[in-house]
């Protein structure tokens, strides 16, 4: 960690770089301090003091953001933890306000629950984690997260993160601690066993944390609870449990009861590392030779391809101590290090396993997106895997349109990595930049230059690797890599693809049904009129009219499509899997009532009748109804 | 319930419309237009045209209507008779056409409506017959007719479609112009004489079939007919029908059809020569085109209405010079004037006549266009007293 962050950093870091760096230049003219004096003050900074005083590099610029970052990894780690224990992930998150700007925020999870030795360390330490050391698809990276969390509740308020945690095995446990900033290591304030903290965890097992913490809680956009709300969408198997500083509860409830696939732990590609990464592995390996370190310490290279590998690198390097894979790692130096990564760049590797990610899924993607936005158009598209820089990843993307989305503003993005939903910086990430450069005008959307489209649209973009690039550590953007993009776009294409189909079946639709209004409406003057003059029965003449006019109209459904393909009554759409047309939503002709709220009506019932407990889950139980109703007329 | 509502009115209307001197004992063949044959006719043809749309209505057919086109790309001008006459073009309405269907219906609403007014012998005026057939349609917050005007088309649809008079359906427009002069005419069972109209005249009617209008005693030699009723009065206070021995009459600009039949059968059956005295302006020479060859909007009436021996006494472009008349009473020429004015010149019927060639060229040049009434700067009595004998002693107008 370079320490270059004058300009960035708090007050104290910015006045000891600028003197150190004077000082070096001052020696050559005249002297000051001596290099003694100097020394004196010159001391290894830990990680916790570097990330304290530069607070914003993790998330917690400000008193509102820092309440949003400190449940989203409070909540990313629960369901990491759920997941990988294999529990169906039930979370509560409790936003208590004490003060205005005084928040207590509880996570409780039904995880595994932490063993007692491990709990200092994961939230008393940063850059303590299970995740960072391990080449595998997890929310969580680094080990940061939520230690800093509660650092930055001590910080700001003086006050211990408390952690009461339960195993299968052992009764509660309930440690209080804070985190040691100038040694980066936890310092346990109390701890002890509470058998009466089992209340908490009626499956048996679990985590609490509370963190006391100075903040701002605002509702719209960025907000707790559009985190929660998107968390849900790309998490359908998770349930939760929302009471918010107002003291009401909203459910999310589930949308399917399947976890999803464990992700596979892989090992690091030889195309997706840089030269010091190399060199440093070369140093750590615990293989004696190039051929074997090269076998075991990465995917993809079998004794074939580490002996070519081998071949060329001592091509490149014929004076060095690069003898083929029989070569001592110790040998070893940094010339030969850069032959070798000079060959892994010239030489054909296959690309990454990819059965090392789970994406949500389609089905998945579609049963979150419907059972939180009242929509009445959904498809999702999940893309091949693809590698960028080595690192496999996955990307997904899916749709809503209609309903009661609100037509006159720019369509929204939902940005997700590792189903974690980024709700910071979207201008800066590639998925918003995928969505832009598609041009939705193909699909019957209005898009003005060089912005989003406008239209009751909702996009999601999911990538799923096991190495998210983010432009900062505050995981707020996808870094902008052209494989990436290129993904995105394709998975956009094919959503926007469908809603075109869609969007044109509706117009015609539409137009039919005007057609036939009108029609119907002249049957029955002519009719009347026609008995009066010849005396024919009138209702005879209707029908026939009627039936005429039925027919006339339904000829015309039959135009053709985009493909030049006649359209038949059961569209393609239809037995599109990853398509959901919920029937009901599709606004009436001259329904021109819109909700603007994006999520529906659920919100603004609620804000209406505080203290209902329940709507959300009433409307979100309704979709799902809809669902089953569209999906049984589809096996039909 | 719409038809007694209407039926009443027009009871009540009638009533009006008698003069005193009528006896009450002819009351019940009053009302009839046309012959008790004719009328059967009409009703057949309006049975007949919904007898097909129902017929393919049943069979599954997309029921129409062909009605034929009344523009000018559907006129010819009869050089022989010198009459426009209506081309044999057709257009079809049909029910299932977005665009029609609601024409479609009106169509049949409205022959519903006619053959009703004949079966019970009554006439409607044209706005009796948009509020007759006038109702919100069933399950909507439609009417059947959203004003006058579009009922009005849809009746001369009608008319041409049934080829059928509008009298023959019994309909009538709002009567309009005025009639004075050396004549005794029956209408409608009632001796009028137009000798004593007193200044207000008698209004001609809008249906002037012979079963309406007899003419009983004429010692007029012509007809003046001029464009407006401030000129008519000018001449009837002067008396001029009673000097010159002629009748006089009017049409409020361009003369409604009831003047226009009339002025022809005065021509047809009394041989009296017709001379119009109208506005120099495209649209005074149209009505003279109206008058003499019949319109473009109603060239299947021409026949019965169109007076090919018309001829027009002024005024004319060269009367500004001829008369010596002031500056002031010239009207720039607009460029819907100057466009209109050559349209007219290259109507076929015009085209072959070389003075009104030179009358319209003339009036270009001029740049400016005149009203009759501009010939009262010279005296309050000159048109009456000096321009129009004139003209007539020297036989001087156009043809």
């Amino acid at each position: 960690m370079s320490i270059a962050t004058a300009p960035t950093g708090g007050p104290g870091t910015g006045r000891k770089n600028m003197a150190k760096a004077a000082a070096k230049k001052k020696t050559k003219s005249r002297s000051r301090a001596s290099a003694e004096e100097m020394a004196a003050r010159q001391r290894e900074i830990s990680v916790s003091e570097f990330f304290a005083k530069n607070r914003h590099l993790l998330g917690f610029d400000n008193p509102r953001k820092a309440l949003l970052t400190t449940i989203k990894e409070a909540v990313d780690n629960a369901l990491d933890a759920c997941e990988e224990g294999g529990v169906l992930p039930e979370i509560e998150v409790k936003l208590l306000q004490l003060e205005e700007t005084r928040f207590k925020v509880t996570v409780r999870d039904n995880g595994p629950g932490i063993v007692r030795k491990q709990i200092d360390n994961i939230f008393g330490k940063l850059l303590y984690g299970s995740k960072f050391h391990r080449m595998k698809m997890s929310r969580g990276q680094q080990g940061i997260g939520i230690s800093a969390a509660g650092m930055y509740g001590l910080m700001t308020t003086g006050k211990p993160v408390k952690i009461i945690s339960k195993t299968k095995r052992k009764p509660a446990h309930e440690v209080t601690l804070k985190i040691d900033t100038s040694k980066n290591r936890p310092e346990v304030v109390t701890d002890r066993e509470s058998p009466d903290a089992d209340k908490y965890f009626p499956e048996g097992h679990g985590t609490m944390v509370t963190i006391e913490m100075e903040g701002r809680y605002q509702k719209g956009k960025q907000s707790v609870d559009e985190y929660l709300e998107q968390t849900a969408i790309a998490n359908p198997h998770a349930w939760f449990v929302y009471i918010n500083p107002a003291n009401e509860t909203i459910e999310f409830p589930r949308g399917m009861d399947e976890l999803p696939e464990e992700a596979k732990e892989i090992k690091p590609h030889p195309k997706g590392i840089e030269l010091g990464t190399l060199i440093q592995m070369i140093e750590r390996t615990e293989s004696t030779k190039l051929g074997g370190f090269l076998q075991n310490d990465f995917c993809r290279v079998g004794q074939q391809k580490a002996s070519e590998l081998c071949k060329t690198a001592a091509k490149t390097a014929p004076n060095s101590n690069l003898k083929g894979p029989q070569t001592y790692v110790s040998k070893m130096g940094h010339s030969e290090a850069e032959a070798l990564y000079k060959a892994i760049q010239d030489t054909r590797i296959t690309a990454p396993p990819t059965d090392c990610l789970v994406p949500i899924g389609s089905r998945a993607m579609l049963a979150g997106l419907l059972k939180e936005v009242k929509a009445e158009f959904f498809s999702a598209a999940t893309r091949p895997p693809a590698v960028y820089r080595g690192n496999p990843f996955q990307i997904e993307v899916a749709i809503a349109y209609g309903g009661q989305l609100s037509s006159d503003e720019s369509a929204r993005v939902l940005r997700f990595a590792n189903r974690v939903p980024l709700l910071y910086q979207q201008s800066a990430c590639s998925s918003f930049k995928a969505v832009m450069e598609t041009s939705w005008k193909n699909y019957g959307l209005a898009q003005p230059r060089n912005a989003l489209p406008t239209g009751p649209l909702v996009v999601l973009i999911h990538m799923a690797s096991v190495w998210v690039p983010f432009t900062s550590e505050s995981k707020e953007a996808i870094a902008d890599y052209d494989e990436i993009r290129k993904e995105m776009r394709l998975a956009l294409q094919e959503c926007g693809r469908k809603l075109g189909i869609y969007l044109r079946r509706r117009s015609r639709m539409k137009k039919e049904a005007e057609r036939r209004s009108i029609f119907e409406r002249y049957i029955g003057e002519i009719a009347t009129a026609c008995e009066a003059v010849t005396g024919s029965d009138a209702k005879k003449i209707y029908d026939a009219l009627q039936k005429q006019a039925a027919k006339k109209t339904a000829e015309a459904d039959n135009k053709l499509d985009e493909d030049g393909q006649v359209v038949r009554k059961t569209s393609r759409l239809d037995d599109d899997e990853q398509v959901i047309i919920v029937e009901d939503a599709i606004p009436a002709i001259d329904d021109d009532e819109a909700t603007d709220d994006l999520f529906g009506d659920a919100r603004s019932r609620l804000r209406r009748d505080p203290g209902k407990k329940s709507s959300r889950k009433k409307t979100a139980k309704k979709a799902s109804k809809k669902k089953t109703r569209k999906t049984s007329r589809k096996t039909r | 319930m719409a038809t007694k509502k209407t039926a009443r009115k027009t009871a009540a209307k009638k009533a009006t419309k008698k003069t005193t001197r009528k006896s009450p004992s002819r009351k019940k063949t009053t009302g009839r237009t046309v012959s008790a044959k004719r009328d059967k006719e009409t009703t057949g043809k309006i049975e007949k045209l919904c007898t097909t749309v129902v017929k393919s209505s049943l069979a599954q057919k997309d029921p129409f209507l062909d009605i034929p086109i009344r523009s000018v790309s559907n006129m010819k001008f009869n050089h022989r008779e010198r009459i426009l006459e209506m081309g044999d073009n057709t257009q079809r309405r049909t029910l299932f056409n977005v665009g029609q269907a609601r024409k479609f219906m009106q169509s049949i609403l409205l022959s519903k409506g006619c053959r009703e007014l004949i079966q019970a012998d009554k006439t409607l005026s044209l706005r009796g017959m948009y509020y007759m057939s006038l109702h919100t349609i069933e399950g909507t917050n439609e009417k059947t007719f959203n004003d006058q005007s579009e009922s009005d088309g849809i009746l001369e649809d009608l008319e041409v479609t049934l080829d059928g008079l509008r009298e023959e359906l019994h309909v009538f427009a709002k009567k309009r112009g005025t009639m004075v002069g050396n004549i005794t005419i029956r209408d409608n069972g009632d001796e009028i004489d137009c000798r004593r109209m007193g200044t207000g005249g008698y209004a001609i009617p809008s249906i002037c079939e012979p079963s309406v209008i007899q003419f009983e005693k004429c010692e007029a030699d012509f007809v003046l007919h001029v464009e407006k009723d401030t000129v008519w009065s000018r001449f009837n206070e002067d008396r001029f029908w009673e000097q010159h021995n002629c009748i006089l009459t009017e049409g409020s600009g361009q003369p409604p059809r009831g003047v226009r039949r009339l002025l022809a059968r005065l021509n047809q059956e009394l041989g009296l020569p017709v001379y119009c005295l109208l506005d120099c302006d495209p649209w005074g020479h149209y009505i003279y085109s109206v008058i003499k060859q019949g319109s473009i909007n109603l060239a299947f009436e021409s026949k019965r209405m169109a007076v090919p021996e018309a001829k027009f006494i002024g005024i004319r472009a060269g009367d500004y010079d001829d008369c010596e008349l002031s500056p002031d009473v010239r009207i720039a020429l607009n460029e819907r004037d100057i466009a209109r004015a050559k349209q007219i010149a290259d109507y076929p019927w015009f085209l072959d006549r070389k003075p009104w060639q030179i009358e319209i060229r003339k009036m270009l040049a001029n740049g400016f266009k005149m009203e009759v009434e501009s010939l009262i700067t010279k005296d309050i009595s000159y048109v009456s007293e000096v321009y129009v004998p004139e003209r007539l002693q020297a036989a001087d107008f156009l043809d």
